[in-house]
């Protein structure tokens, strides 16, 4: 009956979006007020109907209704519950559910939202968020029913949750990732409704959407940064990010979002650059739906895919189209009539100088757009080679390292320059004043530093350390400034994120830098007893026992690790096989430390006592994901700072 | 023609060639670091010259049953088919979880004779329904 109920609660939600499509709109046309305050009650609806259509879900795989497809397909009798709720978004149905879901949330939100906004204006926007939760429901209903049965046949026991997928790092994953995705369709509203009223209105949006973006972004950014974390301890092979296109579909909207905040930073103070964050706001909800399609459509293998159906890939692309066509066409139209305001109103026709925040900014902007192209174009180019010629192939990673990186270094120089120049103009002079020292000193640490410490001094170290240095020294800098000219409680709360932001993404680069170049990685065949070495560390494996766990059976692996003869740690990797599938599973057992991992992972028994086992040792690693922490926390910090 | 209109021209001249020299560089890029992919026929149909020797490529197909065989230290050599024809892999590491006897595998590396491939990484889908392009049961 449950899930019955869900289903029924879905198409009473796709009939409450489709009207939200229509009446309010209808009432922007009439100018008629009764008709556009309908949104709001609307979107309580929808909201509703689709939290219990999620909840009957929920309850199916808690009740174990194998009776139902997908529960059958994902979820085992014998897994522990927390795990038959992330089943819950472990496969196309109820992923897209969550999707929906999530854009419910954001939907909801914005309309509690609504009352500092004109009547007008905000039923604009629900009117597009109505329009985009149409589009998905319809998919959801047509083509990706979770709800349906599986009679009169149905199994005893489920299939089981893909075992890779049973971990706490990926209970949240999905949820906060796609929290940021569908968080970028508010901003795209904000731009659309923009653009709807470019003709007759002057409107301060830039202010309105602010928040939105920034919360959407830092979603994003732990969501990724969980992803990044999960594939390290997970996979088993010690990599943080590995170019596949579903992470490339997750950054090329971080890329853009990071170019769409500051642009957006310059349309508010400055009411400048306005069709350009427009532009950008477009694309960014652009690309978290093409992130979707990629992932959903099942033309990228890839770790993520699931099974698939082309009817499913063909809707989507129809859908992104249309949207995303839609929206470029009105801002063909309209984007020549948003008036560059000046800081002063219209009459101030806002000159930009070179050397000026507006500029870096601006620079900046292009960059980013032009990486997250490049990383785009890896993305698509194995899908239209083998469109034209039938072949297939691969993009490998030293593409992406060999175009992104060149093009993102000059956005890192410029970070901490953004700051500490004015806004309008700014003699170079004064700006080389400021920064003088902070750039010679990070110039001799990043040589000085991997010298003492690791003997050993490349190019890229110097770069990539340099560049950390910097902008971890120049964000210190114009904190400095900022809380001696207004003491340190009469910071805004967008300074404090910017200060945080900057100084993550000063701890992310450094941590990139030194874990790429100095990890050290050993696959190697060894038996009990055996000692090895590596960068500092003895490793003694002492043994090696069989397990038995709720749902799987295995070996454990018990190694020491001492330094100097001082024990640091004993670790425990496992092997398991899960019994539902057969699946293999390896437990990688890690010690971590502010200034290094030591990883170790079971490879497989190779007779005579002996193993294959993985030994890493991987500096700064955990720098990579508290950089990305610091990014979330500031954006955080700044959407919730000067709301009026 | 007046002065505006001659710097646009200018800019437009400046950006159209760099945005030309960019697109070249990024498609060397791209060129150098494209692996083709090919089944076990392809390989053998003498379409090495595609193939080249020494060049990389990836090489999909399933396991045949009972092929793995694990040597010193880490290395091993299994057999990958497509039903029709098998090619010889020869790997030195630890292979992944999902890699099995009678499954879907995909290797990266080289092809250093006509049967025989040396594999660099090895592949295998999470999905245990996954089957490399191309290949037909």
């Amino acid at each position: 009956m449950i899930p019955e109920l869900g289903h029924f609660a879905l198409i009473l939600a796709l009939c409450l979006a489709g009207l939200q499509c229509v009446l309010p709109c209808a009432g922007i046309f009439k100018k008629n007020q009764a008709w556009m305050q309908t949104a709001r009650s609307l979107v309580l609806g929808q909201c509703f109907f689709i939290t219990l259509s999620f909840l009957c879900l929920g309850y199916a795989f808690v009740q174990d209704d194998f009776s139902v497809a997908y529960v059958a397909q994902s979820s085992n009798a014998s897994l522990p519950w927390i795990y038959k709720i992330s089943g819950i978004w472990s496969g196309h149905e109820g992923s897209l559910l969550l999707w929906v879901f999530l854009l419910s949330v954001w939907m909801l939100a914005v309309s509690l939202d609504s009352r500092r906004l004109p009547l007008i204006f905000s039923t604009r926007v629900l009117v597009v968020l109505g329009m985009i939760a149409f589009g998905f429901l319809l998919f959801l209903w047509a083509t990706s029913n979770p709800f349906a049965r599986f009679l009169p046949l149905s199994p005893i026991d489920g299939r089981d949750l893909n075992p890779i997928l049973q971990d706490p790092g990926l209970i949240f994953h999905p949820p906060v990732l796609y929290m940021g995705y569908v968080g970028f369709s508010v901003p795209f509203a904000f731009a659309v409704s923009a653009l709807w009223g470019a003709r007759t209105e002057e409107l301060p949006w830039a202010k309105w959407m602010r928040s939105w973006v920034l919360a959407a972004f830092g979603f994003l950014t732990i969501g990724i940064a969980l992803g990044s974390w999960w594939a390290y301890y997970e996979l088993g092979w010690g990599g943080w990010w590995f170019w596949d296109p579903v992470e490339n579909a997750s950054f090329m909207p971080w890329i853009v979002g990071i170019a769409l905040i500051h642009s957006l930073m310059v349309s508010d103070k400055r009411g400048i650059f306005q069709s350009w964050t427009i532009l950008l706001s477009i694309i960014a909800f652009a690309l978290s739906l093409l992130g979707t399609f990629l992932v959903r459509s099942g033309i990228l293998t890839s770790v993520h895919a699931f099974a698939n159906d082309p009817k499913r890939g063909v809707f989507l692309l129809g859908f992104l189209l249309l949207v995303i066509g839609g929206a470029l066409a009105l801002y063909a139209v309209r984007a020549g009539l948003l008036p560059p305001r000046g800081a002063r109103g219209r009459n101030d026709d806002a000159k930009i100088e070179l050397f000026s925040r507006e500029t870096a900014i601006l620079v900046s902007t292009v960059f980013l757009l032009v990486g997250c192209a490049t990383v785009l174009l890896g993305t698509l180019f194995p899908l239209i080679y083998d469109a034209f010629t039938g072949q297939k192939l691969s993009v490998g990673f030293p593409y992406f390292n060999a175009v992104f990186i060149p093009l993102i270094i000059p956005v890192l120089v410029l970070i901490p320059l953004g700051p500490l120049s004015k806004w309008g103009h700014n003699a170079c002079r004064d700006i080389l004043k400021k920064i003088k020292i902070e750039f010679i000193v990070s110039l001799v640490l990043a040589m000085l530093l991997p010298w003492i410490f690791a003997k050993t001094v490349s190019m890229g170290v110097v770069l990539g350390l340099g560049l950390g240095i910097w902008i971890g020294l120049g964000t210190f800098k114009s904190a400095f400034d900022k809380i001696r000219q207004k003491g340190f409680w009469g910071l805004s709360k967008g300074a404090w994120g910017m200060i945080s932001a900057h100084g993550g993404m000063a701890i992310l680069v450094i941590g990139v830098t030194l874990v790429s170049y100095y990890h050290v990685e050993r696959d190697l065949r060894i038996k009990p007893h055996q000692v090895l070495e590596i960068a500092d560390y003895q490793i003694l494996f002492q043994s090696i026992e069989p397990i038995e766990g709720s749902n799987y059976i295995g070996s454990r692996g018990y190694f020491l690790v001492s330094k100097q003869g001082k024990q640091v740690a004993d670790l425990r990797p496992e092997k398991r096989t899960f019994v539902a599938q057969g699946i293999k599973m390896t437990e990688t057992a890690i010690d971590p430390g502010m200034f290094r991992d030591i990883y170790i992972s079971l490879g497989d028994p190779l007779g005579g006592g002996s193993w294959s086992v993985r030994i890493y040792y991987k500096p700064f690693v955990r720098w990579i994901w508290a950089g990305g922490l610091l990014i979330a926390l500031g954006s955080f910090l700044g959407a919730w700072g000067r709301r009026k | 023609m007046n002065s505006i209109r001659k710097r646009r021209l200018i800019w437009m001249v400046i950006l159209g060639f760099s945005t030309a020299i960019a697109v070249f560089l990024i498609l060397m890029a791209l060129r150098q670091n494209i692996n083709l992919y090919f089944t076990p026929t392809q390989i053998s149909q003498n379409r090495l010259d595609e193939a080249k020797m020494g060049r990389r490529i990836r090489i999909g197909g399933m396991v045949e049953k009972g092929s793995l065989v694990r040597g010193k230290a880490l290395q091993l050599e299994f057999v990958v088919t497509d039903f029709s024809h098998r090619l010889t892999i020869q790997y030195s590491g630890i292979l992944p979880d999902l890699f099995k006897e009678g499954q879907g595998v995909v290797a990266s590396g080289r092809l250093v004779g006509k049967d025989l491939f040396l594999a660099d990484e090895i592949l295998a889908k999470h999905d245990e329904n996954y089957m490399p392009p191309g290949i037909k049961p």
